[in-house]
């Protein structure tokens, strides 16, 4: 029979069998609703792939595209393992970015280094407490997370155009209103000219990498699994659940945030309302792709990153609508959520496969026996 | 002879050829080809400001020796950089027309800065010598003329003398010409009133037609605006049976009846000039204005409910404008709180850099900044 390796393998990489079902289907259906629309199906798919990942630019678009993603991503995958639907992360991205375009303002001049640490704990602590504010709601007062974190997100959006085009506008932005332009030193630059893309991207992948550690190897992570897996059995254990929701919400608000205070130091250095650019809800599509876990996420984002890079290609080679990706996109998350249902099975067959496979490995017929008995 | 004949034709042949090579070939040489990209930061048919641009593009395609690449939908992020990037690598073009107002500061300068053989066209005059790229310019139109006109086709077209303006943001821009239509209005009738709505962004339909039927139920009868896309509210207003006047680009298909004219962008004018420089090789203009007289903006056509009275009336200020000497914004000019904002006997051409730093909604106009 096959050898154990491959029985590990198969084990390991059952957990990602959905999402890999899904990408296979969505590529069978867009293929079919180009051939429907009558456009050239099978260059769209090269120019998909060239336009990704096709060439060391492509690469660098996909990754700048990924890098915000990757932190609004976590701010949904947290607080799922405490089991809670969090979809509010555009409203803690905007609000990070303006407290991080307003901090250099308010303290004294700091050399980079510190107000660049002090921006970021500002844009931290601005997304931690509003995602925050949507867990304590749920826990105190009973309000749904996902109701509660996306009406909380309309009045972020409210309270940020609000101050950006009001109490803080610079009065020179003219005709696009933002908030005073950053000193060009607390800007953060590209990691290097022959890899363009800006910092905001290592953030990312050390935020997901840090978020990993967490949920994997910490008793919080630990304590979280039972929170999320069934209300009732952490209460009886003792575990502190208000305090594991919050601390859920609060770092996924924090990790938005972060991302937001990135848009502003390398992106668009102030405040103003192209922030408000529907990273929010794309990480909503990432995690949930993702599976909430955190190293499946920076892999996610830059498949999305990808899409949406490979989606000026479509329109300038093909001619196609922007609408394409929009739709590839639409699919993709049908797929991901429609395959979802296979993840419960792929448990019973991992433990099908560690008896058949893996248990016993010294004798090909014994393995089937022993499992049996 | 025979000999000499065939040298001769030889000779003669190969000056023809040369001859017909030569003039050819430095014509050929003029005739560089060049490829053009264009960013929207909406979908090019929205009846609005993106589509005034994309069917400018779709007359550029036309001329000979031009490619031209599009893409819409391009957000005012690190995607647009991308985008610009991508048109220069991965299709090679040479000059790029970056149409969004908000693209300019950070992303067309930071991507200028990269790739300095590639000009870009910005729309939106922001562009300042010594400040700014020698390989970027700006080009912007003077459409409060155009909108001067609505107000004096509204102004005699209304029956309440209520009229409507759905507007985006408290901008410079924007007031200008919730000003230059009211002012127009009141050339006809000094007791009309505006009355204006912000939404508080660009493209926000539900929030637009809210606006529209609340500016029909407040007892206005013609309504116009300053939004990306006038789509629903020209649809909403047509619904309900009032008159609109359209902006940006033309809405008479949606409003049969009720399209009364609209202040429309001609962006071939400016992109014309970009793409032949940019063909024969001359400098990069940097800056580049116009209105109604230079063509950078044009009117619709009147729609059917207009009287003849109101089109001669506005026929009359535009041939005034096309001439280049019709002054919207001048003294006295009080503000709506009474205030004078322009002393007497001060003209404020189209040209007025105070013009640009525009902060009052001028008497008349109903609604705070």
């Amino acid at each position: 029979m096959l050898k154990p390796w491959l029985g590990r393998a198969a084990v390991l990489a059952l957990p990602a069998l959905p999402t890999l079902l899904a990408m296979l289907t969505t590529a069978v259906l867009f293929i079919l609703f180009l051939l429907i629309q009558g456009q050239p199906a099978w260059q769209a798919g090269p120019l998909v792939f060239e336009g990704a990942f096709g060439s060391m630019f492509a690469w660098e678009n996909t990754l700048m595209r990924a890098a915000p993603l990757m932190l609004t991503a976590l701010c949904v995958a947290l607080p799922a393992r405490a089991g809670l639907i969090i979809i509010g992360g555009e409203g803690a991205l905007v609000l990070g970015g303006l407290a991080a375009a307003v901090t250099p303002l308010w303290l004294p001049a700091l050399p980079a280094w510190p107000m660049l640490i002090a921006m970021g704990v500002a844009a931290m602590l601005a997304g931690g407490l509003w995602i925050g504010l949507s867990g304590w709601l749920r826990q105190k007062r009973g309000v749904n997370e996902t109701i509660g974190s996306l009406l909380l997100s309309y009045i972020a959006l409210a309270i940020f155009r609000h101050l950006v085009e009001g109490p803080l506008r610079d009065p020179n932005s003219l005709n696009k209103p933002s908030t005073p332009p950053l000193d060009s030193g607390y800007q953060i630059g590209v990691i290097s000219d022959s890899f363009y893309v800006h910092w905001g991207l290592v953030a990312g992948v050390v935020t997901c990498v840090l978020a990993w550690v967490l949920v994997r190897y910490s008793v919080v992570g630990f304590s979280l699994r039972i929170v999320g897996g069934n209300p009732r059995t952490p209460r009886m254990l003792g575990l502190p659940v208000d305090r594991l929701v919050l601390l859920t919400c609060v770092l996924g608000g924090a990790a938005a945030g972060l991302a937001g205070m990135y848009e502003v130091s390398a992106v668009q250095g102030s405040a103003n309302t192209a922030l408000i650019s529907g990273y929010g809800t794309a990480g909503i599509l990432v995690a949930f792709a993702a599976r909430h876990n955190p190293l499946g996420i920076i892999v996610c984002a830059i498949l999305l990153g990808g899409l949406e890079a490979s989606g000026g290609l479509l329109q300038r080679r093909l001619g196609l609508p922007d609408a394409t990706t929009l739709i590839l996109q639409g699919i993709l998350f049908i797929n991901l959520l429609a395959w979802e249902a296979l993840t419960r099975r792929t448990l019973d067959w991992r433990l099908w496969l560690r008896g058949h496979w893996i248990a016993a490995p010294s004798s090909r017929a014994g393995s089937t026996e022993v499992s049996h008995g | 002879m025979s000999h000499i004949n065939r040298r001769n034709f030889i000779k003669a042949a190969g000056l023809l050829g040369a001859a017909a090579a030569l003039p050819f070939n430095p014509l050929r040489a003029a005739q560089k080809e060049i490829t053009v990209g264009f960013l929207y930061v909406g979908a090019r048919d929205d009846f609005g400001y993106n589509q005034s641009h994309a069917e400018a593009a779709a007359l550029v395609k036309k001329m000979p020796g031009v490619t031209v690449v599009e893409q819409e939908n391009v957000p005012e992020t690190v995607a647009v950089q991308r985008a610009m990037e991508a048109m220069i690598r991965q299709d090679g073009a040479s000059l790029i027309f970056p149409t969004s107002f908000g693209y300019f500061d950070p992303h067309v300068l930071k991507v200028a800065q990269r790739f300095s053989d590639t000009r870009f066209a910005h729309c939106g005059g922001l562009w300042e010598k010594g400040k700014h790229p020698m390989n970027v310019g700006s080009f912007f139109g003077y459409i409060d003329e155009g909108q001067y006109l609505n107000g004096v086709v509204a102004g005699h077209m209304s029956k309440s003398a209520k009229l409507g303006f759905v507007a985006a943001k408290p901008i410079p821009q924007v007031l200008r010409n919730i000003n230059a239509f009211t002012l127009g209005a009141r050339s006809v009738n000094p007791d009309i009133t505006t009355s204006v709505i912000f939404t508080g962004d660009w493209s926000m339909p539900v929030k637009e037609a809210e606006a529209t039927n609340s500016l029909i139920d407040s007892g206005c009868d013609v309504i116009t605006c300053h939004v990306d896309g006038p789509k629903v509210l020209v649809e909403t207003a047509e619904k309900r049976g009032v008159m609109t006047c359209g902006y940006h680009a033309s809405q008479a298909q949606l409003a049969p009846e009720g399209y009364l004219t609209g202040a429309e962008w001609n962006w071939v004018t400016p992109y014309q000039e970009h793409v032949k420089a940019a063909l024969n090789g001359e400098p990069m203009i940097n800056f580049l204005r116009g209105g109604l007289k230079e063509g950078f903006v044009k009117t619709s056509p009147y729609g059917p409910a207009v009287s003849a009275e109101a089109k001669k009336d506005a026929d009359a200020v535009k041939a005034k404008m096309l001439s280049g000497d019709y002054v919207i914004f001048g003294g006295p000019l009080k503000n709506n709180r009474g205030e004078v904002v322009i002393a007497d006997g001060t003209d404020y051409q189209q040209t007025a850099v105070e013009l640009e730093r525009m902060d009052y909604l001028v008497e008349g106009v109903r609604g705070q900044l």
